[in-house]
């Protein structure tokens, strides 16, 4: 399936998690945020959240700002 | 009794934010700076406890040893101010604030700021309005970047807003604070802090927002564009700190004409 990840198209396996996504973005451990379709995905549901075909991902994190 | 004496000098409150007392009363962004070590040692010379922070986009793919803001400055030690920086539409800025959330732990504490455009990055207060309101409703304990109207500061605090943040001059500019008749009024009829949130460029602005009597002063720019940032960083918390002191110790009068400080009797010429 395809799905949009940050704005950009990205393969991944037919419902592939959250999870899954976030190990493929070699983003294991860090500190980010992720929606899907414009709705948070709790960390603590990465692992059972299935993505599916078309699905809008953003994986946000911290920068410098004021 | 001299004049001065006879008002009651202002009373000196802790400055609380969300339940919690703090002892410094400068706030500070975190962009800017020419690297994420020179962001930590300004914030060290600042004696901030508060900093605030965006949220964007994770590069994906680029720099992935890239050191995270928030590795550099912890949210075990500082309290972490995520800001709605870059959004113009209410929706845009609720969806921040919910991935910041996210991104905290739960930590609900946010600085909303709505902008209007690009020119001036000047609030757009009908969208603050709607962001607040729907925030507050979703549990946030919402800080709000506003205009300098005392009508429409009153209203986000009645709203329910915790800290309101009027600019002193358009983000960035490091003009100083513009309206000191606005900032005034608006200090002195709330009833939760009120820190002037962008427009300060030297220490003397942040020392004048405190002497007229605001709870604190967020800035970024004026520390980090600053030729020796950590050098102005300190310069800015002995301002917050002496602006403060001034405006408890309550000013002598102002007088048109000068009054001698030298007894007149004793002269022998």
């Amino acid at each position: 399936m395809q799905i949009q990840v940050n704005g950009n198209p990205m393969e991944l396996p037919d419902d592939a998690t959250v999870a899954v996504l976030i190990d493929q973005l070699e983003l294991s451990g860090k500190r980010l945020a992720v929606e899907v379709n414009e709705d948070i995905v709790p960390r603590s549901q990465h692992t059972e959240f299935s993505l599916s075909d078309g699905d809008r991902v953003e994986v946000v994190h911290a920068i410098g700002g004021g | 009794m001299s004049e001065s004496s006879q008002r009651p000098l202002p009373e000196d409150r802790p400055l609380e934010i969300a339940g919690r007392v703090y002892n410094s009363r400068l706030l500070v962004g975190t962009g800017k700076y020419r690297d994420m070590t020179e962001t930590g040692h300004a914030i060290e010379a600042s004696g901030a406890e508060i900093v605030t922070f965006a949220v964007r986009r994770t590069n994906l793919g680029q720099n992935p040893d890239e050191p995270n803001l928030l590795d550099v400055v912890s949210p075990d030690r500082y309290t972490m101010l995520p800001n709605t920086a870059g959004c113009y539409t209410a929706k845009d800025a609720v969806r921040t604030c919910k991935l910041a959330r996210e991104l905290l732990d739960g930590h609900d504490l946010v600085k909303l700021e709505v902008l209007g455009e690009e020119k001036t990055l000047y609030p757009n207060m009908t969208e603050t309005l709607v962001a607040a309101e729907e925030l507050i409703r979703d549990g946030f304990r919402v800080m709000v970047y506003c205009s300098d109207d005392p009508l429409l500061a009153k209203r986000l605090e009645e709203m329910g807003c915790i800290a309101i943040m009027p600019l002193g001059a358009p983000i960035g500019s490091g003009l100083g604070i513009q309206n000191r008749y606005n900032i005034r009024l608006i200090a002195e009829n709330a009833n939760v802090p009120v820190l002037v949130d962008a427009g300060v460029g030297t220490a003397s602005d942040a020392t004048l927002a405190m002497e007229l009597g605001c709870d604190g002063v967020l800035m970024n720019t004026a520390i980090a564009l600053a030729q020796d940032p950590i050098r102005m960083a300190k310069a800015m918390r002995l301002a917050i700190e002496s602006g403060r002191d001034a405006y408890l110790a309550g000013r002598m009068p102002k007088k048109l004409y000068a009054s001698a400080s030298s007894p007149i009797d004793g002269t022998f010429f």
